[in-house]
């Protein structure tokens, strides 16, 4: 009985091997092999060490501004006919939920002696965070974005150029987040000995996507205890978040995981529609494979070729999820929905107006699934507002329509 | 009962011949869709040891950008791994040297795994190397399928990889070690450092039991030579891609290219 409960407790956790179910591991070649089996041997020694989980918390409080609000947004909750709360990961510093799992690694990196930092970024939001944090600790740092991203995203481009990392453009395949993955990672094979690589979501070999979403957990541990001092109990009956690679979602899930009657809502990016050929809803659309080193679902053609996601928001347009996010579709913990590129701007619009908050594109997918949804008028609803949305102002004006 | 239980024609060539191996990666379908079995025969002629001949990937996380434009260039040219296999039917009318695949695990994945492993065993591909199937995967997931079609696995080294990971690799490789020279994606580069010396004098006082190969970074007689002093061969890769890629007369810049490598036109 003991046995069952504990294999229950771990169940939505990564095994000892890497695995979340069977979905996982680390496909890495043997180049890398030492890298990240360092990391392996040291990521929990380090993040749970007194020394370090100051440190965080410190920068997560006096330098991000955490925790974050949760905040009752009333008149969404009226139009909605639930309780809606918003956690607002978008007045973290740099904009992001990304911030918080670039903290945690830089930190990390640091105490393995680590002298350089690599990034990829798709949107740029990561590599932002990243760029921010390696100012701060004086530590040089350098950026890999799809030569395509650098092109839709030059505001961040030259946000990352202002705080001093090195942005270079990832010119094979597709020249996109996947290829700008690729390019770290070959960076990294490169120079294996004194940087680290700073994965920016719950995806890559393990133990990034646990690590990662050990970083994000302090997202749910916040829920918990705010919602607890709102309504007298920690647990919504939602929660809500949208899903690229999945560390938004990871962080709002984390502490929930167990908690099986608290559903998880996953939001994936349809594009202009799931089965229009320029969608990037993974679930709906990939199979079982290897994608930068882990066994998850990922797009492909039937020969195993890895396609090309279409979203508007660069942060939702990649053709992977992370393992955890596969197990929880696998095994229906988590229940997928998909975003049309025009819904989700609509519902960013819906946000500006009711609410006063133009959220970034990605978190939008995450209002416009409230749509979907049947709620009931004592529902408690957790929305991940995972970003803002100063970064995709001129999606929003080429959009148009407001 | 031994569970190899095909002949291996890599072990046939070895028997013969300890050292000086050269080994010869291209990938299917480059240039053109069709090069890739006259590719084979003409290296055959020109006199390379083995052939390596790379199944295409979208995201071929271990190499550099020549062989990923290859690819590219391959899968936009139509190759799939089906295609190959069918290219590949009756190869070993024309080829007798070993044969081996490289690619990535996504496309083998979604063959199916035992198919491939099938279809490897019926054209007559002698070894297999998928850098992005970890050692541990392969022991524990793998091994006694490969060995059933006679398929062997090849193990990557690189100067970062453990003395104790080093011995275990030996110990379950067959066929031969591919020692990669430096902690490098693939990618011709001119010269051979110190540090990579130093890495080939470790391993050769290693003495291991099975043969190496030094792969990434050979481009020429010199590099090739050079490598050939401290392991049994060498692996050339992107240096050739490049001659693929400017040839106007495949049989005849292979047949030059593979001469001046090994040095013949040096006596
Ligand atoms: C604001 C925002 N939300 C969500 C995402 C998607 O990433 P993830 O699924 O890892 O949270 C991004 C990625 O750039 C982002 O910038």
């Amino acid at each position: 009985m003991a046995a069952v409960t504990e294999l229950q407790k771990t169940f939505y956790h990564v095994d000892e091997n890497g695995y979340y179910g069977k979905f996982g591991g680390a496909y890495i070649p043997e180049m890398l092999y030492p890298n990240v089996e360092e990391l392996k041997e040291n990521y929990l020694k380090i993040m749970y060490s007194p020394d370090f989980q100051q440190e965080f918390h410190k920068l997560l409080k006096d330098y991000v501004g955490r925790p974050t609000p949760l905040y009752l947004a009333s008149r969404l909750s009226e139009k909605f006919g639930a309780s809606i709360y918003l956690k607002r990961e978008d007045l973290c510093h740099t904009g992001a939920h990304k911030v918080n799992n670039t903290i945690g690694q830089v930190l990390l990196a640091r105490r393995l002696n680590k002298k350089r930092i690599i990034a990829e970024t798709g949107a740029g939001q990561h590599g932002v965070a990243t760029a921010t944090i390696c100012a701060l600790m004086g530590m040089p740092c350098k950026v890999f974005m799809g030569a395509v991203d650098m092109q839709r995203q030059k505001p961040n481009v030259e946000r990352m150029r202002i705080l001093g990392a090195e942005v270079i453009p990832a010119n094979s395949g597709s020249k996109t987040l996947k290829d700008a993955t690729n390019e770290a990672l070959r960076h990294w094979i490169n120079n294996p000995v004194d940087s680290h690589y700073v994965i920016g979501s719950v995806v890559g070999p393990h133990p990034y996507p646990d690590m990662v979403a050990r970083f994000q957990a302090v997202v749910s541990a916040e829920i918990r205890q705010q919602l607890k001092e709102e309504t007298g109990t920690e647990k919504p009956d939602y929660v809500v978040a949208c899903v690229g690679g999945g560390s938004n979602a990871a962080g709002a899930y984390y502490h929930f995981l167990e908690d099986t009657e608290v559903k998880l809502i996953a939001v994936e990016a349809a594009g202009m529609g799931v089965h229009s050929g320029k969608s990037a809803a993974t679930t709906a659309l990939g199979k079982i494979g290897i994608i930068h080193s882990s066994k998850t679902l990922l797009m492909q053609t039937d020969d195993g070729q890895i396609t090309e996601p279409h979203s508007i928001s660069a942060g939702l347009d990649y053709p992977g999820i992370g393992p955890l996010h596969a197990h929880l579709y696998d095994t229906g913990r988590g229940t997928f929905y998909s975003i049309t590129d025009d819904e989700a701007m609509e519902a960013g619009i819906l946000l500006s107006r009711m609410e006063g908050i133009i959220p970034a594109i990605e978190s939008a997918h995450a209002i416009a699934v409230l749509h979907q949804m049947e709620l009931k008028s004592d529902d408690v609803v957790v929305v991940s507002l995972s970003g803002r949305g100063d970064k995709d102002l001129e999606t929003y004006i080429r959009w148009g329509k407001y | 009962m031994s569970v190899v239980n095909t002949y291996n024609r890599i072990d046939q060539v070895f028997e013969e011949k300890e050292e000086s191996i050269l080994s010869v990666y291209y990938t299917a379908g480059f240039p053109a869709l069709n090069d890739t079995v006259r590719i084979a025969e003409y290296l055959e002629k020109a006199g390379a040891d083995f052939i390596e001949i790379g199944m295409p990937f979208s995201d071929p996380l271990a190499d550099g950008p020549t062989i990923q434009d290859s690819s590219t260039q391959a899968l936009h040219n139509g190759m799939s791994l089906k295609l190959l296999f069918e290219q590949l039917r009756d190869v070993r009318q024309s080829v007798s040297l070993p044969m081996i695949l490289m690619g990535y695990m996504n496309p083998v994945m979604q063959f199916g795994v035992e198919n491939f492993c099938q279809h490897c065993q019926q054209v007559g591909v002698d070894a297999l190397i998928l850098p992005d199937l970890p050692m541990q995967e392969y022991l524990n997931e793998y091994k006694e399928l490969f060995e059933s079609y006679g398929l062997y696995n090849i193990f990557l080294i690189t100067p970062q990889t453990s003395e104790a990971r080093i011995r275990l690799i030996d110990e379950h490789s067959h066929g031969f070690i591919y020692m990669v020279s430096s902690a490098s994606i693939t990618g011709a580069k001119s010269n051979i450092t110190e540090e990579q010396l130093a890495y080939f004098d470790r391993i050769r006082a290693m003495k291991l039991k099975n043969p190496t190969l030094i792969g990434f970074g050979i481009s020429n007689y010199e590099t090739f030579s050079h490598a050939c002093s401290y392991a049994n061969g060498a692996i050339i890769g992107s240096a050739f891609i490049k001659v693929l890629q400017e040839s106007n007369d495949l049989e005849k810049s292979i047949t030059q290219f593979i001469t001046s490598v090994k040095g013949a036109d040096h006596r």
